[in-house]
């Protein structure tokens, strides 16, 4: 089966330090990859590269069999590879003008777009956000925006950095809860986190990085 | 003439609508306003600039945009002075002791203040802030119009700075307007006429009109920025 995302030969450096060296990566489709390691190993960077928001040495990286580029980042990673940030950053204003900002930005028509919106809301159980603004909502609420703003597109590839590591009790569990349903909905994830939040997903690639390199540690089923 | 002689007198000329008093007044809110217009979107531009890329001397014209809120408005007034005289390399314009030139030099003096004021609102920002709109696939035009929007309470700081500077600018005002009467004589050159000629009724008349329209136009600027709670 091609793969969603292979890249080989991917390297970045900080000044002399050599913090990512990965040979090759590949993530096939509708498939959760977890990534763990102790902080500051470089989970952050790699999602930040394989997102386009950090840049790095690449070899060679091919999006569904086609040659694409990270420097600059190609359109059809942008359209389908969505990065998120580990605290989620919330755009004053609604949840609607949230979770509705990549459709505006794409140009989808006003009405299509609400209709995207309040399914988006009803998904991630954020529909009692209505008529508040993003200043005043919790962490575990902004993580469900986060996700939902991210799912509305139908990105093919979803990159979550610690989506829960600032959660605990319900809040944790109502985060953890959406990944299983991304997955089933047809999308790829790969997960900054520590071992913990691997309870409830499904089959999982579990990928560790140490020292710069990244080692398949099984799938846990 | 005491001061309640004077006060009082101040309010008979504003209150008997005394034409050359409201010229006056007209003046100042015209060119400071349209200075405003001109400079903001330079100053955004160059802070959102300066902000959101990574280039050889950024430090430097970081430190230089700083550095230059300490210009006296006379020095500019003079460098304009010259730049404007009749054999200066702009002498051409015809610009020296008239409205354009006027402008000019609150366009001069509101620039860094807005800039200096506007980057440190863009610094503020969360840079996940810029980097959210661009996953989600925004444009520049968009990422950079998110940004401020985010940073609007700081915005608007930079540009009631920039309005109080050239409203209250006397020096480069007296240099290159020239003081004309009905052209660009404005509320802060026109008080210093008139108080050096002991006139004092309409130095505090228009000094009362200015710290009007400083609150009306500041009262205008807090709504747009809105409040953040």
């Amino acid at each position: 089966m091609t793969a969603l995302l292979h890249i080989s030969g991917l390297q970045k450096r900080f000044g002399a330090r050599l913090l990512l060296d990965i040979p090759q990566l590949a993530i096939a489709p509708a498939s959760a990859t977890v990534l763990t390691g102790a902080n500051g190993v470089g989970k952050s960077t790699l999602l930040r590269v394989l997102g386009g928001l950090e840049e790095a040495q690449i070899d060679a990286a091919y999006w569904c069999g086609q040659s694409v580029r990270l420097t600059p980042y190609a359109s059809v990673l942008r359209a389908n590879v969505l990065y998120v940030h580990q605290r989620a950053v919330m755009f004053d204003g609604s949840v609607e003008t949230n979770v509705g900002y990549g459709l505006v930005a794409r140009g989808i028509e006003t009405g299509t777009a609400r209709a995207l919106v309040d399914d988006a809301l009803q998904w991630a159980g954020i529909a009692h956000l209505r008529g508040s603004r993003s200043v005043h909502w919790s962490g575990g609420e902004r993580q469900r925006v986060a996700l939902a703003r991210a799912r509305v597109l139908r990105p093919r590839l979803l990159l979550l950095d610690e989506p829960a590591a600032n959660l605990d009790g319900q809040a944790r569990e109502q985060v953890i809860a959406l990944i299983p349903r991304l997955l089933a909905e047809g999308s790829s994830v790969i997960m900054a986190c520590h071992d913990r939040d691997l309870i409830g997903l499904p089959t999982v690639q579990r990928l560790k990085l140490m020292d710069g390199r990244l080692a398949l540690r099984g799938t846990v089923e | 003439m005491t001061l309640i002689d004077a006060v009082a007198a101040a309010f008979g000329l504003l209150w008997s609508g005394d034409a050359g008093l409201w010229r006056i007044v007209w003046v100042s809110l015209s060119t400071s306003l349209l200075a405003l217009l001109v400079a903001t979107p330079l100053a955004i531009g160059a802070a959102y600039l300066i902000a959101s890329r990574t280039f050889l001397g950024r430090r430097v014209v970081i430190w230089l945009t700083q550095v230059s809120l300490s210009i006296p408005t006379v020095l500019i007034g003079l460098l304009l002075y010259l730049l404007l005289s009749r054999h200066g390399p702009a002498g051409a314009l015809h610009w020296l002791f008239a409205q354009p030139g006027l402008v000019l030099g609150q366009i001069l003096i509101a620039l860094p203040v807005l800039i200096a004021f506007m980057l440190a609102a863009l610094q503020g920002a969360d840079p996940a802030l810029a980097e959210t709109a661009i996953v989600l696939g925004a444009s520049r035009w968009r990422v950079m119009r998110t940004v401020l929007q985010e940073v609007r309470f700081g915005a608007m700081v930079a540009i009631v700075n920039g309005f109080g500077r050239v409203i209250s600018e006397v020096g480069c005002a007296l240099m290159v307007g020239g003081n004309i009467a009905g052209d660009t004589r404005t509320i802060t050159t026109a008080i210093a006429l008139e108080t050096s000629k002991g006139e004092f009724a309409q130095g505090i008349a228009l000094g009362m009109v200015l710290i009007a329209l400083a609150l009306i136009v500041n009262a205008g600027l807090l709504r747009l920025q809105g409040d953040l709670r």
